[in-house]
């Protein structure tokens, strides 16, 4: 069940969305690009309804399970999206090359590592150059390193003027996003920048932070 | 509904398959395996040439009823068709595309098939090859939109599975391969009458034999790509961009 809420994802910018499993950051993000069913009210998304026809080319999603073809190679799942979105040919390259996956085009996605094969999902997302990428934690069980990676592509991508919107329940991550919005029980209790948020709380950390502000709530109740 | 999305759609259905040579290997070879061990038990007899026909059509639409089931619930399962719903595919697209790529697949199968009953085995065709063929491919496009139709209602692989004995066997057993349809009771008569493996089955035969003239074996034809076209259309309603 989600509630009322409003979320703002200014252009160019990362703005996280976090909370522990079950706030319903995966409904949230389903609404957002439009695959959610509705019981009641509406979800507009970049002036459109959600899932209107127009905006399915102009937002890239990224399931939290690698949604591709397991039985395709890398180049052949990427040039099957590629022709369903109607993305120019020289996508699919651009979209390795970012990812970093350049090296395993040719390999059958069933034969890579669980990293690697959300990366695959990740680049299908990339193509066509989306103007918002819906992210359901892109990140979970990928080593420090792979993380590290994908966060400064993640700003490289916001450099450039694409909106993100990445789901996560590592705390850590909070610091990377330049917005962030803290949910808990289908709604929304902060929406802050990171330091804004440190400092509304004097809290030291994300985790801190959050726990904080459901003390608080907890409290005015 | 595009024609480019479409196609894509058929091509990549197309690459999956070709990356599996055993499912190949099976989808080509099994019918013929089947259609001969008949031939086989009713050496000596005249009931192949009989029942024979009716093989044909039985093959192409089960498995292609099969492996169309299987792979659409796959792709509900892993989220690929989620994803395809959150892009500009359109459900038509998706559903043709299938349909096309099975589509040409069942002629194939049905091609060597046919080949093996004729030229190895010995059925007699007395009517035309190409009318024959034409009915196998329409047979086992009924078979894919059968299946489109019932990976719909099921959401997991136990599930579709017994939709096989659920919408295929009453088919199979109604279809007069078994008991003539017109010895049984008048019910069963009529509701075999108006399945579409029935006259697939009486098309087959009729051409084998040469029983009837072209134009009574295409309305039979008209008949099923009746079925065909209704159950890709339930397909495609069936189909939710939402879902909980």
């Amino acid at each position: 069940m989600l509630r009322d809420l409003t979320v703002t994802v200014p252009r160019g910018q990362v703005v996280g969305l976090l909370g522990p499993s079950g706030s319903g950051k995966t409904t949230l993000m389903r609404c957002v690009v439009g695959v959610q069913r509705v019981a009641a009210g509406g979800v507009t998304v970049l002036g459109r309804p959600a899932g209107s026809r127009a905006l399915r080319s102009r937002i890239g999603y990224v399931t939290q399970a690698a949604s591709v073809y397991d039985d395709l190679t890398v180049r052949e799942n990427l040039r099957y999206f590629r022709g369903v979105l109607g993305a120019p040919a020289g996508d699919v390259d651009r979209v390795l090359e970012q990812t970093g996956l350049a090296g395993q085009a040719g390999q059958v996605v069933h034969s890579l590592s669980g990293g690697q094969r959300n990366r695959v999902s990740l680049a299908a997302a990339l193509l066509g150059e989306p103007e918002l990428l819906v992210l359901d934690e892109p990140t979970v069980g990928l080593d420090p390193v792979l993380r590290f990676e994908l966060w400064s592509l993640f700003h490289e991508l916001a450099e450039s003027g694409v909106s993100l919107f990445v789901s996560s329940h590592v705390m850590d991550e909070a610091t990377r996003c330049d917005r962030l919005l803290l949910m808990r029980d289908g709604e929304i209790i902060a929406d802050d920048t990171p330091q804004g948020l440190l400092h509304a709380t004097g809290a030291p950390d994300a985790e801190a932070a959050f726990l904080e502000i459901i003390r608080s709530k907890e409290a005015g109740r | 509904m595009s024609f480019r999305r479409t196609f894509v759609t058929a091509g990549r259905v197309l690459t999956q398959i070709r990356h599996d040579p055993r499912t190949i290997a099976l989808l080509v070879v099994v019918p013929s395996l089947l259609i001969g061990l008949l031939a086989w038990i009713f050496t000596d007899t005249r009931v192949f040439d009989s029942i024979g026909p009716a093989m044909i059509a039985l093959f192409p639409f089960i498995v292609m009823f099969l492996v169309t089931s299987i792979t659409t619930l796959r792709e509900r399962r892993t989220g690929t068709l989620e994803r395809l719903l959150a892009m500009p595919l359109g459900k038509g697209d998706f559903i043709v595309g299938y349909a096309l790529a099975f589509g040409l697949l069942g002629l194939v199968q049905t091609a060597v098939a046919v080949s093996y009953a004729v030229w190895v085995c010995g059925l007699d065709i007395d009517g035309s090859m190409w009318l024959l063929f034409a009915v196998a491919v329409v047979d086992a496009l009924l078979g894919t939109a059968l299946g489109l139709f019932a990976s719909a209602f099921a959401r997991t692989e136990f599930q579709v599975v017994q939709f096989l004995p659920a919408l295929i066997f009453p088919q199979i057993l109604l279809g007069g391969i078994f008991v003539p349809r017109d010895q049984m009771p008048d019910v069963l008569h009529t509701i075999g009458d108006w399945l579409p493996l029935s006259h697939a089955i009486d098309a087959l035969t009729a051409v084998a034999q040469g029983t009837h003239d072209d134009a009574w074996v295409w309305t039979r034809i008209g008949f099923i790509g009746a079925w065909v076209v209704g159950a890709i259309v339930v397909g495609a309603v069936t189909l939710r961009r939402r879902s909980a």
